[in-house]
């Protein structure tokens, strides 16, 4: 199954049968006080530098995200869409829990965008698939509802099968359904990268739909950050994590995903892997 | 005499199927309950706060050298209500994730250190409205609130909570403390006007004693 998104010059298809496509995590200030202060500002020079940077460390698509406190976000992330796409010709993963920031964002948005998130929850269903239809977009799916994250990978399948069929009933195919199984803390709780995988293999073999997840929880709490989130990127590859949202600048997090590529057949004469290595020689 | 530093190692290297058995050898040998809780193991775990802080240890030690401590504090429990005392005495603390929020992790691991650092900690658990907060303080006669946040769509609900402790008659009785990934401590302290702004479990247990003058 093929998800395919585009801006207004630059297409890009995410499947079982494609490279890996990585999503850039880096555009959110989350944590981040000087990138949040320049966003609350209307200042999008940082917002912009750190879209070319990714896209140069090989991000397919980029995560969009302006959630600071007290922001008007509609403003502030169709601002953010309308700027990354002045310097960058990525296409874009428009990332808010607000519905009207995402439809401020989708109208700003020359092109097919990702939609980050919807979930179980029975408000967002309501709030957020309708904005998907309307703008024929494709949205990222997580595997939570309203009483939290199933600590269980058959709760979460069957969550994914609800949102899928809701998504049908407004007529989203499932190709445009990006699921996102959810990663946790295994420093918090040490089965759970076994969950996240158990749940992604099956919503793979059950479903077949593409599916995201996010490295940065798994190594919470642990040492060796970039290491835990670089075997955990390959093994959810391996059950069918076709488009991570991660930091290619971390390169042990991109390097883990060229080589899934590489040893899974779909590096090409392993091309990808050795441009991207001295790309990186080069630049250290 | 009872083998004191074989207890204290037990609790700090997260030992937790010996530390029952040695808590009982000490009662044998005539140790004080309270004096083995606040005397020694609630030593034990400042020093596994200290080595957290200090980027010695990781959160998976922190977390079993805390189910040690409970372990240890199960066995003293009974003894200390049949001799009246509360066994965690440092006071109690109803804690949260904020209205709109369903993580629990963060919040979690403050509870554990918190329990074992010697409060009782009432878990009100997630997606709590400023009402909660408010009731469950009232009702379990708390003198400090904790709340969770981690999305910058929670701001408003931590500013909610914090507006709504201290229009009710627990102003100035509670403390509060915030913590969580979606916040900064200008936002915690100035804009909400919270007592303190903890930026993890163990900053937390530290500030909680400060704010209630048991440091």
């Amino acid at each position: 199954m093929h998800t395919v998104i585009w801006s207004a010059k630059a297409r890009v298809v995410i499947g079982p049968d494609q490279p890996v496509v990585i999503i850039g995590e880096r555009i959110n200030p989350t944590g981040r006080p000087r990138l949040a202060a320049a966003i609350m500002a209307g200042d999008m020079a940082p917002l912009q530098s750190e879209a070319l940077r990714q896209a140069r460390a090989g991000a397919a698509v980029l995560d969009v995200n302006v959630g600071v406190a007290g922001i008007d976000e509609p403003a502030a992330l169709a601002a953010a869409v309308r700027a990354v796409g002045e310097v960058c010709d990525t296409p874009l993963c428009l990332d808010s829990a607000s519905p009207l920031a995402l439809e401020a964002a989708l109208a700003a948005y020359p092109g097919k965008a990702l939609v980050n998130s919807v979930n179980g929850e029975e408000a967002k269903l309501r709030e957020v698939l309708p904005l998907v239809a309307r703008y024929k977009a494709a949205v990222v799916a997580l595997t939570m509802d309203g009483r939290g994250v199933p600590k269980d990978a058959d709760s979460r399948l069957a969550i994914a099968e609800r949102i899928l069929d809701e998504a049908a009933r407004l007529g989203i195919p499932a190709e445009d359904v990006v699921l996102d199984p959810l990663a946790m803390s295994v420093a918090a709780d040490d089965s759970a990268g076994l969950t996240v995988l158990t749940a992604m293999q099956a919503i793979r073999d059950r479903l077949g739909v593409n599916q995201t997840v996010g490295a940065g929880n798994v190594s919470f709490g642990l040492p060796e950050r970039p290491a835990v989130g670089a075997v955990f990127l390959a093994m959810a590859v391996l059950r069918g994590c076709t488009c991570p949202i991660t930091d290619p600048t971390v390169w042990d997090l991109r390097r883990a995903l060229l080589v899934s590529d590489l040893l899974l057949g779909r590096d090409e004469y392993a091309m990808g892997f050795i441009g991207a290595y001295r790309q990186h020689e080069e630049e250290i | 005499m009872a083998d004191l530093q074989a207890l204290r190692e037990a609790i700090i290297k997260g030992r937790r199927a010996e530390v029952p058995g040695l808590v009982q050898a000490a009662l044998e040998q005539g140790a004080n309950p309270q004096t083995l809780i606040n005397g020694h193991m609630i030593e034990a775990m400042k020093e596994v706060g200290r080595r957290f802080e200090q980027k010695q240890i990781f959160v998976p030690e922190m977390m079993i050298a805390a189910r040690a401590m409970q372990a240890g504090l199960e066995v003293l429990k009974p003894l200390m209500e049949q001799a009246g005392h509360a066994a965690l005495s440092l006071g109690t603390v109803v804690m949260g994730t904020v209205f709109g929020d369903l993580h629990d992790i963060g919040k979690n691991l403050v509870i554990l250190m918190l329990e074992s650092s010697g409060f009782k900690v009432v878990n009100l658990g997630e997606n709590v409205p400023a009402a909660g907060f408010v009731e469950a303080a009232r009702e379990h006669q708390a003198q400090l609130v904790g709340l969770s946040s981690l999305l910058t769509t929670g701001d408003p609900y931590v500013k909610a909570t914090v507006a709504a402790i201290k229009q009710s008659e627990l102003a100035g009785q509670v403390k509060i403390l915030c913590g969580g990934a979606a916040l900064t401590p200008r936002f915690v302290l100035q804009e909400c006007g919270a007592d303190g702004y903890a930026p993890d479990a163990v900053a937390a247990v530290r500030l909680a004693k400060e704010l209630l003058d048991l440091a």
